[in-house]
């Protein structure tokens, strides 16, 4: 194998697994050592600035960080980053004085955002400091999107949302509510400088079976059901609920009907419990308020009696798997099955729906009837025109139309001052020796076995009588840093000076993980199995380091490194260094730094 | 010294050997000597032969002197049983362990300060006594704890770290192992795991007093240039004899070796020696020519190592005294008070 290079800054980057899997990049140990610290301010800030929302986010993310997190593989459970990040937000003080001010000097450029939810705000918060004129277009009276509408009050306070909303509506953006856009065409007329779309995927999926129209007035469609509820249009359903799907929308679904008389609800799901979308935290959220899941159930007709609904039943189905791997769902042939039931609430799917853009201005769709939309730089192919969140590719998550707005913004801010929005500028590294002295380093280094903490809940009969009593309560300063120490460090690297190592092998015997092997060079699959302990996690990369003495590489099987640092402390010629790795992932306002630097 | 705690958590696909224990279940406290310190290697060559040979840690007696060597018991086997006797003195304390309790593993530990000068004695008759046991010997050729003089086993002409060259001749513990009547005699490198690892596997499952002498570098005081012990030096100057495979048990050799290069030596115990022939002419068994063979490289600066030699079917103190087979501890009243007719024939043959 050749010699790693580190300065690529990717590689150290998928050492730090949850930044990483995380869509906005967001710094993950950086914020959880501040918040270990007490500094929650801090951690807030370095959260905003990446991710947009971090109080919205600590409470709803999906979370791809936790999966990843290193902590899962030499322990069962990852750690709690996302509650951690609630953390940073609830104990917070007022961080309004560190936010960016709007700039008396505009720059004279219009942008107009469709849609107030995650994707158009991250977009004008980036935007908006940099001057720009940013006006966003809602439907609903007050800015949020499906945060608002779709997410329950008792997973997500209103307080909350309208917290982080208006740090954003405060930068000086123009916020025009009650306002449904019907036309591209006309949009496109006002002379706005660019557009970004994100509208969401606003129409829920309907299930075409016998009995739909029948039985139409207990049949509900799950998202909009779940913004009526979110608006008080709706506040009471039947005793006995089906919903039917098994993703997030579904278990928002269940557990709103428990709170709104439903006292027999259950979630029916097509496939196997274990390949539901929903996450599993939120599965497990369900069923302790004793929502059971039934599952391989395809429902085939919605049962009726004189315009009443009366029931649902469903086809009995196995999973079996094709010859290619694929899995099929096939009848069982049993005896289909009914349940009855008073309402239920269809949660099979989002769809995207762009009936207000003329096919004719410019924006190619593809078979799917989706625009076509570039996937780095948002552009359709409209030049003015920028997508993003659920709008650009379909349902998503939160983080993800965040991450989709800061690059959406770097491109609507290239677009704007003529220049290639396919030049990405590259994000700034910077990598800092955490040494401080003779033993002395600038982390918590001392890793010790320690199982998740679990979030305190509200009492259940309490949370069930109230749909805005916000089931978890956080945790509390105590248990967050419990939790934080949980951390493992992981943008704090190993780094190896091949010229400086004496080959005593002090780091290979310290090593708890038995991560670090000296050994003649090969290919990386010979390699892989020549090391102290087997590297078979492929998705991990080996760390190669030459310039040794003997011809031998330094071969370090990243997977499960613990950032102990104890190669660097028993390394007797500094060969061995643990330097923290931060990577500033490039918003609008930097790209446009450097591309005041680099004109002057 | 390290303050960092060695975390618990190891490898989730570390190797477990036939007592379900990894390598880690045979460490001890995280070591205090100086980072790089040759003797620490030594001491996870010793982790990893017992580790490898599925020893019962509570079969283990490590016992050592004074010095940085001398420490090192305290960083493996840290549930075996340990004694840290005085100054030169870990071979008769091992003695007088190893009769009371034959059914132990003896690890002796200590240094060159500890064997060849204070306790060079010692080292000697437990030795020439052929006491049942491995004999370590972690060697750097400078005393470390008093800031680096010369050792007995420091080469005649070499350098200190402060420039002043030694003029006293070096004692060569193999060569005087050799001499003594050690039945397995070995020298190998701290730096070398792949070929010290066996060796300590060999020793340990050898029956008689095996010697190894393992050249430890100073990374404090003795890794410099002009030095014959530093990691450089021993490196460029290092002339293997041979390379082992220990294969234990009734497994048989699988291992594809060329014709020809190859050696078995089984041992008492049935354990067997693959010897991978470096230097073709070398012949383990015989003692004398192992003697002249290390001379002739000192004098040409080259440090010998491999397994030098070996007496598969040496016998140990236990079998020259006549010793009973039970360890003293399993005996009861009746065998240790035989009565006053057996106290009568004992008087009686001396009279």
């Amino acid at each position: 194998m050749k010699p790693t290079d580190i300065s690529a800054p990717d590689y150290f980057h998928k050492v730090v697994d949850c930044q990483w899997a995380c869509p906005a990049h967001t710094p993950v140990p950086e914020y959880i050592r501040l918040i270990a610290a007490g500094r929650y301010s801090d951690a807030y800030m370095i959260n905003w600035e990446s991710n947009v929302f971090p109080g919205i986010l600590g409470r709803t993310c999906d979370r791809p960080c936790e999966p990843a997190c290193r902590r899962g593989r030499v322990e069962k459970e990852p750690v709690a980053i996302c509650r951690l990040k609630r953390v940073a937000a609830d104990f917070k003080d007022d961080i309004k004085s560190r936010l960016p001010k709007t700039p008396a000097l505009k720059n004279g450029k219009r942008i107009a955002l469709v849609g107030g939810g995650p994707a158009s705000l991250a977009v004008a918060r980036d935007l908006a400091p940099m001057g720009y004129e940013c006006v966003v277009f809602d439907q609903d009276a007050k800015s949020g999107g499906m945060m608002r509408t779709q997410i329950p009050k008792f997973r997500l306070p209103e307080s909350v949302i309208d917290e982080e909303c208006n740090y954003i509506l405060d930068l000086g953006i123009e916020f025009v509510g009650n306002k449904r856009i019907d036309s591209l065409k006309a949009l496109l007329a006002e002379n706005f400088d660019a557009i970004f779309v994100g509208c969401g995927a606003p129409r829920g999926r309907d299930l075409d079976i016998p009995g739909r129209k029948e039985a139409a007035n207990n049949i509900h469609i799950g998202i909009d059901w779940l913004s009526n509820v979110s608006f008080g249009h709706i506040n009471a359903i039947g005793k006995r609920v089906i919903v039917l799907g098994g993703g997030n929308t579904a278990m928002d679904c269940c557990r709103s009907s428990r709170r709104l008389g439903g006292e027999d609800v259950k979630v029916i799901v097509r496939s196997g419990f274990e390949e539901m979308k929903a996450s599993p935290w939120e599965k497990e959220d369900a069923l302790h308020e004793d929502i059971p899941i039934f599952n391989f159930l395809v429902p085939k007709e919605f049962t009726h009696d004189n315009g009443k609904l009366t029931g649902v039943t469903f086809e009995k189905v196995k999973a079996v798997r094709d010859a290619k791997g694929r899995r099929d769902l096939v009848p069982t042939g049993e005896p289909e099955q009914h349940f009855a039931c008073d309402d239920v609430l269809v949660a099979v799917g989002q769809e995207n729906a762009f009936p207000w853009i003329e096919r004719d201005v410019g924006i190619e769709f593809d078979k799917w009837d989706m625009p076509k939309v570039d996937s780095k730089t948002m552009a359709s192919t409209h030049p003015k025109v920028f997508f993003g969140g659920d709008a650009a590719f379909g349902p998503k998550n939160i983080i993800w139309a965040v991450a989709h707005g800061h690059e959406a913004a770097i491109s609507i801010d290239k677009f704007c001052h003529d220049e290639d929005i396919n030049d990405r500028p590259a994000p700034q590294v910077k990598v800092t020796s955490q040494k401080m002295g003779i033993h002395e380093w600038s982390y918590d280094n001392e890793i010790a076995p320690d199982k998740r903490y679990r979030v305190p809940h509200r009492d259940k009969v309490v949370a069930l009588r109230d749909i805005k009593a916000e089931v978890e309560l956080g945790y509390d300063v105590e248990l967050a840093l419990r939790e934080a120490e949980r951390c493992l460090n992981c943008d704090v690297q190993t780094v190896f000076a091949g010229q400086l190592c004496i080959e005593c092998d002090a780091c290979v015997d310290i090593c708890p993980m038995d991560c670090i092997t000296f050994t003649a060079n090969g290919e990386q699959a010979d390699l892989r199995t020549r090391l102290q302990a087997p590297a078979k996690n492929l998705t991990q990369d080996l760390y190669v380091g030459d310039s040794l003495k003997t011809g031998r590489v330094m071969v370090k099987d990243e997977d499960v490194c613990l950032h102990c640092g104890l190669c660097a402390e028993r390394c007797p010629t500094g060969a061995w260094d643990m330097q923290k790795y931060l990577i500033d992932m490039t918003h609008a306002e930097q790209a446009c730094q450097r591309h005041a630097r680099s004109a002057a | 010294m390290t303050y960092v705690v060695k975390p618990k958590f190891h490898h989730p696909e570390l190797p477990k050997n036939d007592l379900g224990y990894t390598h880690r279940d045979y460490e001890g406290k995280i070591s205090t000597l100086c980072a790089g310190c040759g003797h620490d290697s030594i001491t996870g060559a010793i982790i990893e032969a017992c580790f490898k040979l599925a020893i019962e840690p509570h079969r283990v007696a490590k016992i050592s002197g004074i010095g940085c060597s001398s420490k090192t018991p305290d960083y493996f086997l840290g549930n075996s049983h340990g004694f840290n006797s005085v100054h030169g003195r870990m071979p008769s304390v091992l003695t007088g362990a190893n009769l009371a309790n034959r059914d132990l593993i003896y690890l002796g530990v200590s240094g060159d300060g500890d064997s060849a000068s204070i306790g060079f004695g010692q080292f000697a008759h437990s030795i020439r006594r052929g006491v049942n046991m491995t004999y370590i010997v972690e060697n750097n050729g400078v005393y470390g704890l008093t800031k680096g003089q010369f050792s007995a086993t420091a080469d005649r002409g070499s350098k200190s770290k402060r420039g002043v060259t030694n003029t006293d001749s070096a004692i060569d513990l193999v060569g005087i192992a050799l001499q003594l009547g050690a039945s397995f005699v070995a020298r190998s490198f701290s730096g070398d795991k792949t070929q010290l690892v066996p060796i300590i596997e060999a020793a340990i499952k050898h029956n008689g007093a095996s010697f190894i002498d393992v050249i430890s570098p100073c990374v404090a005081f003795n890794n410099h240039t002009g030095s014959t012990k530093s990691f450089d030096y021993v490196r460029e100057h290092n002339e293997a004899v041979n390379r082992l495979d220990v294969i234990t048990g009734r497994a048989p050799i699988t291992v594809d070796y060329a014709p020809g290069t190859v050696q078995v030596v089984e041992q008492h115990d049935g354990t067997k020696l693959a010897l991978r022939k470096v230097d073709a002419d070398y012949d383990v068994h015989d003692r004398l020519a192992a003697m002249a063979f290390l001379q002739k490289h000192a004098a040409k600066g080259q440090v010998v190592t491999g397994l030098l030699y070996v007496d598969a079917d040496a016998e140990d103190l236990h079998a020259h005294l006549n010793t009973v087979a039970a360890p003293l501890n399993t005996l009861g009243e009746k065998e240790l008070c035989p009565g006053t007719a057996a106290l009568e024939k004992i008087n009686a043959a001396l009279r």
